[in-house]
């Protein structure tokens, strides 16, 4: 108690000082939390207008080119199901480069905590479940991470609304994301969504020092069973090293009939 | 008429296989699918041979095709695969061999899968060692790191239940163990006649093994048991005289092998154990190989990853009863480096050193691809500081260095 008595006069108007700030940041907060409402009810609509596909099969062209715009490409084929409670299963299986074919890759998402992944090697017979830490690495040696290709739960990121903007004939609301995952290579991400059906069509991409990083813009979107759109088309830019990827989608193949067990990691031996 | 097996797997499989040919003859019915690759390689020894019967070879050549066609039925319910394996060496008449890696009909069920024919399984978690895996044998012409492996018949049923996966094996006929040529490079000093191998069962390779494994995940820790009864991949090689010359022949025990593996997969870190118990050589014995591979992602900015690799061995069998292992008391260190560019380039460094002698086996792979087709490897097995009491004595003149160009189409 005799402490109190000995608390010098700058420490007390320090004090005060805080308590002032305290009596303000209600106010401040409510806009916060406002814009941070709206940036989650946004995102949560673009992802209740996606629910309920079950599953799709596509395959993938993948174009990766350097800042002399040499270019080499890889194909995959994609399957994913979706998850009543939790986030999607997906199985890639590599068609090209050659060296790589047959390589096929398992991913369980989790709403919550650490996703989990496998990696079939063909040559071996051998599966290798893998460290699904590596966020922030690239994909097969193109502009995408990981966690770029990985199921976009609304749960793994916070949000702020940030205004409405219109271009290309389109209204659309600007929303920030910021990754809740440690392990991610990015501060945060500001995404356009269309504000008559919530498709996203381009993502800014900012390092972890908060720098523009990547642009990855959406076109040539089609509906699928009268409800799910899907781009065609997905274009990267690497603002830092000039160099870009772009992602091209075709035969798209919805009610396929998969089940979990298509999805398991022993039946990943079987994958082509 | 005893029928054989093997005959009979072979027998079936191909009556499989042609009725779905013929079912496959209208359209739709299912579709091949052909693709495979090719090999050149160049191996190079840099030193002069230790023993006056090998040839003094330091350039070698050496070819590889490895063929596969597939055929799948219209819902993929039905996979026929067949895969030859054909390597030619100009230097050794051994490691020329032919081999049939894959010759299988797969029926995919919706919570289980069946195979009937040749083809090739792996268990295991460890990368210094493969303790565990034990349905194939090992096609060791092909390397002393005994990566590759021989086709083998079985009769392979999985199923998934919510216990766990369990895999159950019969293997009907052996498959012997290949050895390098008496006058070849990696051979070591012993005159070794394969063709009289001899076998502890009276089936000699007509025995039919068996296995069983039971694998389950709990969140971050993978688990597995397995049993094995059958013929033991690794000979021991028994001294005969023929015609005054001592002779090695292969021998292969009838064992019993248990295995265990655990994988823990947290953040960076996977955590790794393999232990096995065999009974059939001499005292029954354990083995062991435990260790870590710990990886840093975005290695000071770049897109480029290293791991980091240690693993202990352990292995307390008898090597007077038991095949002798160079992995007894060792400690592998290793890193791998991914470059994650559009080349896929990697670097993998692996050191064993055995604690007891102090010897050392490095290993290194390389790898860069080059075009869409084409792939280059470096591969290379270096012997530094082998006792002359220790089991690569007999090869510590032979470092290699290999280079392999490898087509895909």
């Amino acid at each position: 108690m005799k402490t109190l008595h000995i608390i010098p006069k700058e420490v007390l108007s320090i004090g005060l000082f805080i308590l002032g700030l305290a009596m303000l940041t209600p106010t401040l907060s409510l806009a916060a939390n406002a814009a941070e409402q709206r940036g989650l009810d946004i995102a949560s609509e673009a992802d209740q207008r996606d629910f309920g596909f079950g599953d799709y099969r596509v395959h993938l062209e993948m174009t990766l080119r350097n800042k002399h715009q040499q270019q080499t490409s890889r194909s995959m084929r994609n399957t994913t199901r979706e998850q009543a409670d939790d986030g999607e299963k997906t199985l890639i299986i590599f068609d090209n480069p050659r060296d790589v074919k047959g390589t096929a890759f398992l991913s369980h998402t989790h709403k919550a905590g650490a996703d989990d992944q496998w990696l079939f090697l063909p040559a071996l017979k051998r599966v290798k479940r893998i460290s699904s830490s590596n966020k922030a690495g690239p994909f097969m040696g193109s502009e995408f991470a990981y966690e770029d290709i990985s199921s976009q739960e609304v749960e793994k990121y916070t949000y702020n609304f940030r205004g409405e903007e219109s271009f290309d004939a389109r209204n659309h609301f600007v929303v920030e994301r910021f990754p809740t995952n440690a392990k991610s290579g990015y501060h945060k991400q500001v995404v356009w969504y269309d504000q008559a059906e919530y498709r996203i069509w381009k993502i800014d991409f900012y390092d972890r020092r908060d720098e523009l990083f990547k642009t990855l813009t959406y076109s040539d979107y089609n509906q699928y069973l009268n409800k799910y759109w899907r781009a065609n088309q997905m274009d990267m830019i690497n603002h830092k090293t000039g160099k870009s990827t772009t992602l091209t989608f075709s035969a798209y193949q919805f009610a396929i009939g998969t089940t979990d067990m298509d999805f398991t990691a022993s039946r990943l031996k079987r994958a082509r | 008429m005893k029928v054989q097996p093997l005959a009979l797997i072979y027998t079936m499989s191909a009556i499989v296989l042609a009725s779905s040919l013929l079912m496959a003859s209208p359209a739709k019915a299912g579709q091949w699918d052909i693709s495979g690759q090719g090999t050149l390689e160049a191996r190079y020894f840099p030193h002069d041979v230790a023993f006056a019967n090998q040839s003094q070879v330091s350039l070698s050549p050496s070819l590889t095709l490895e063929p596969e066609f597939v055929f799948e039925t219209k819902h993929a319910q039905n996979r026929f695969t067949i895969q030859p394996f054909i390597r030619w060496d100009a230097d050794d008449d051994k490691r020329s061999h032919v081999d049939v890696r894959e010759f299988n009909w797969l029926h995919l069920g919706s919570t289980w899968d069946f195979t009937m024919g040749i083809s090739k399984v792996y268990w295991g978690v460890t990368e210094s060692a493969h303790l565990v895996d034990i349905i194939n044998q090992t096609d060791a012409v092909e390397g002393i790191t005994g990566e590759e492996k021989l086709g083998q018949a079985m009769l392979n049923l999985n199923s998934e239940h919510s216990w766990g996966n369990l895999s159950m094996f019969i293997l009907p006929g052996f498959r012997e163990r290949s050895f390098t040529a008496n006058n070849a490079r990696l051979h070591g000093p012993l005159n070794i006649d394969a063709s009289q191998a001899r076998y502890a069962s009276s089936e000699q390779q007509h025995h039919t093994d068996w296995a069983l494994r039971w694998s389950h995940m709990w969140d971050d820790l993978d688990i597995a048991l397995s049993h094995f009864q059958g013929t033991s991949r690794e000979p021991r090689l028994l001294p005969i005289i023929v015609s005054g010359q001592a002779v090695f022949i292969p021998y292969y025990d009838q064992i019993q092998q248990t295995g265990l593996e655990l994988q823990l997969t947290t953040n960076n870190t996977l955590w790794k154990t393999e232990v096995i118990h065999r009974q059939g050589q001499g005292k029954p014995f354990y083995a062991l190989v435990a260790g870590f591979e710990h990886t840093l992602y975005a290695l000071a900015g770049s897109d480029a990853d290293v791991g980091l690799l240690f693993e202990y061995l352990y292995d307390d069998r008898d090597p007077k009863a038991a095949p002798p292992t160079i992995a007894n008391r060792d400690i592998f260190a290793g890193l791998r480096m991914v470059l994650n560019d559009t080349q896929d380039t990697s670097l993998l460094l692996g050191v064993l050193l055995d604690l007891e002698h102090q010897s050392i086996l490095v290993n290194i792979e390389a790898e860069r691809r080059l075009t869409n087709q084409l792939k280059l490897v470096l591969s290379s097995q270096l012997f530094n500081n082998i006792a002359d009491q220790d089991i690569l004595a007999g090869v510590r003149q032979d470092d290699v260095v290999a280079l392999k160009l490898h087509y895909y189409y």
